[in-house]
């Protein structure tokens, strides 16, 4: 056998183990959803059978559905951003010399290393009204009392805000990591050329950082669907589907309903979406990002 | 690691993997799933009872195993169900009972009661509780850890409102004129202190049950295929409710979050709360005032839903293991366990008999709310409970979240909500 063959069996080999936990787990569930949403749910005396596109028709008449994915767009246009920038805003500050430098790392770090359970069930009281903490703050402005969790207009944006809370500092930390890398002979090159502070971060703080940027981007429109755990905790999708993510309508569907058929097709949709945003983020952000 | 601990570890592996059928040979093997839905070491109290009951029959081996919330649980036991090896007996959410039947996955008791002592076990759970495991004649569930809906109330605030704070309301309209006399404002006009709270976060409709029962209309007929919930009584229910915190404002506006209420009464943030019996030891030690713990206020009768789990029995599982299990529950509903676990958890004791011994005679004697929930269990009716129940169920969250917060009339909402349990109910006619 040449030395070509063996290293390439060797190379198989090596992949093997990973490459078969991600066939079973992710690969082979993939396409047994898809083929599944074409399928009646099974019940005991019904066994599946084909239906054609009978459960992407009811999808389509299901008004919750609609609701959850409105939902879910406007809580990734409200977590991506604002997480993004205010991560950047915090790693360009505690990455200068300012006293207690470690201190404020680590506070805008600790909601990441805290379960989602835990800081719901604190943000819960948050948000509760009267005496909650937001209450009282309020209150010392003589506002008047908002049951944020309670009511349609505000519900979401209140799941939206500790979804925030909760990436922001974990975002953080790639920047700052990314910042560390860039060499400070180009901070006292633009120091003698006389640029602002601000011409320095346009310039060269953040194209530098476009690398991280795009991983951080994708990492927070994949959270945007990915995150429910607090609203399991804080308002189980409601007021009236208020705050229902696609996510939590996919469980509530197949393990609360166990329509388990229906549950694959909103699945497939979800994967669609997914793999719609990762396209575009690896074909067309990517081209445009400078690697050094 | 070198290659011998990896041998070893994966040789455990297999004898891990292979145990459970040489185990399944043994016919009486008994896996036990169990939820934990309040307060308190519940574990503990669970691996106690199967101690005590594998000494007493050494030839079954029981594993209690904690499976979660309630939901989780379900999950649990329907997925291991779906593939072949479900726990021989599990504790599920009583209304629950027609998705086991549709999934084919319980199998009823009435086959295993054969002697006059099983008739008189059967027969000695209160009827309330039967209501919620019991269709087609047949018993699919044992009452295990049952509750109602009570009223809790703030004695030291009824008596700065000129109320008598051994009088709890009776009716509606008193509930809504102490609520209104208990109600504080600031100069501002802001609520300091609501008059009344009724939770309707996650499941309002197991409260709403308990107005609409008063309002004497039901929800579902016993068959579990049909439900009115756009019948007059019903919406006449919902309106009280809305009124509450729309017109009279004497409780708080929008969602009322179920997991802050017991909180919400011990910050003196309301004067009066409805919530579970579950919530007794709880509310017990933390509030730092005299309450009290009242029957819900009666409208054309009194009237509250049962909620909590049964025990069923799995399907699948061997003749064998299934009487083993059989043996089990009977052993852990006998009076003297059920009213111990009812004083240990706050659950309602399953029998009368269990209110009859000396344990529980003695606790209520000491602790007299204790007997409340056994009180009211007399206009007690069954929790709303169909085929699809879930989703069922969700239509009617969704119509009353609208019309709570203001979103639909509670007629127009009710409608909505019957028209879609009408649609994924037709199937099952």
């Amino acid at each position: 056998m040449t030395n070509r063959a063996t290293a390439t069996i060797h190379g198989w080999l090596l992949l093997l183990p990973a490459m078969a936990c991600l066939a079973l787990f992710t690969h082979w569930p993939a396409v047994a959803s898809f083929i599944e949403s074409f399928y009646s749910t099974p019940k005991a005396r019904r066994p599946a059978r084909f239906v054609g596109l009978d459960n992407y028709q009811q999808m389509l008449a299901d008004p919750i559905f609609w609701k959850a994915l409105s939902n879910n767009l406007w809580f990734a246009l409200g977590t991506i951003p604002t997480s993004i920038a205010l991560a950047l805003l915090m790693a360009v500050w505690v990455n200068d010399r300012i006293a207690g430098r470690t201190l404020v790392r680590m506070a805008y770090f600790t909601p990441t290393i805290l379960p989602m359970i835990a800081v719901a069930n604190i943000w819960l009281f948050f948000y509760t009204p009267q005496y909650g903490l937001l209450e009282q703050v309020t209150g010392l402005f003589g506002a008047r009392s908002t049951n944020w969790l309670g009511s349609p207009d505000t519900a979401l944006y209140a799941i939206t805000i500790v979804a925030i809370w909760k990436e922001a500092g974990f975002f953080m930390i790639f920047y700052l990591a990314a910042l560390q890398a860039i060499p400070p002979s180009l901070g006292e090159a633009a120091a003698i050329e006389g640029a602002s502070r601000w011409t320095f971060f346009r310039r060269i703080q953040f194209p530098l950082l476009m690398p991280t940027t795009l991983f951080v981007l994708i990492n927070a429109v994949i959270n945007a669907f990915r995150m429910v755990d607090h609203i399991v905790v804080m308002t189980r999708g409601g007021p009236d589907n208020a705050t229902t993510l696609l996510l939590y309508y996919i469980y509530q569907v197949g393990f609360g309903f166990w329509d388990t058929a229906y549950a694959a097709t909103l699945t497939c949709v979800l994967l669609a979406l997914l793999a719609l945003v990762a396209f575009v983020q690896y074909g067309w952000l990517e081209r445009r990002t400078h690697y050094q | 690691m070198d290659r011998r601990e990896f041998l070893g570890g994966s040789a455990a592996l297999a004898g891990a993997t292979a145990f459970p059928a040489i185990a399944r040979a043994q016919d009486a093997e008994l896996s036990f799933f169990y939820p934990v839905a309040v307060g308190g070491p519940i574990t503990k109290l669970i691996d106690a009872y199967a101690a005590g009951f594998e000494k007493e029959n050494p030839s079954i081996k029981l594993k209690p195993i904690y499976a979660g919330t309630y939901q989780e649980t379900i999950v649990k036991a329907l997925t291991a169900h779906k593939s072949g090896t479900p726990p021989v007996t599990s504790v599920l959410l009583s209304t629950d009972m027609f998705t086991l039947i549709d999934e084919e996955a319980i199998v009823p008791f009435d086959d295993f009661i054969k002697t006059e002592d099983d008739k008189k076990w059967l027969a000695g759970f209160y009827p309330g509780f039967m209501e919620n495991s019991q269709t087609g004649g047949k018993t699919w569930g044992i009452p295990f850890q049952r509750s109602t809906i009570v009223l809790y109330w703030n004695k030291e605030l009824f008596k700065e409102a000129g109320l008598d704070p051994e009088k709890p309301p009776q009716t509606w309209a008193e509930h809504l004129a102490f609520a209104r006399k208990l109600t504080k404002r600031d100069a501002s006009g802001n609520v300091t202190q609501w008059g009344t709270q009724i939770p309707s976060s996650g499941f309002p409709y197991w409260l709403f049950q308990a107005l609409t029962t008063e309002a004497d209309a039901i929800l579902m007929n016993p068959t579990g295929d049909t439900t009115y919930y756009d019948k007059p009584g019903v919406v006449e229910a919902l309106q009280y409710w809305v009124d509450l915190a729309q017109k009279y404002k004497v409780h708080p506006p929008g969602i009322v979050e179920w997991g802050t209420t017991p909180k919400d009464f011990f910050e003196k943030k309301v004067a009066m709360i409805w919530t579970t019996t579950g919530n007794l030891t709880n509310v017990r030690t933390n509030a730092k005032f005299p309450f009290g713990v009242a029957m819900l206020p009666a409208h054309k009768r009194r009237g509250s839903p049962t909620g909590g789990g049964n025990f069923y029995i799995s399907k699948k599982a061997t003749p064998a293991q299934q009487q083993a299990a059989f043996k089990f529950i009977k052993w852990i509903t006998q009076p003297e366990r059920a009213a111990q676990w009812s004083i240990d958890t706050g659950y309602v004791g399953v029998s009368k008999a269990a209110y009859e011994t000396e344990a529980m005679k003695k606790y209520v004697a000491e602790f007299p709310p204790a007997a409340v929930a056994r009180d009211q269990l007399e206009f007690a009716v069954a929790e709303l409970s169909t085929h699809e129940n879930q989703r069922v169920t969700k239509a009617l969250n969704d119509g009353l979240q609208a019309a709570l917060t203001g979103t639909k009339t509670p007629q127009k909402a009710m409608e909505d909500a019957q028209a879609e349990a009408e649609r994924i109910l037709k199937a099952y006619r």
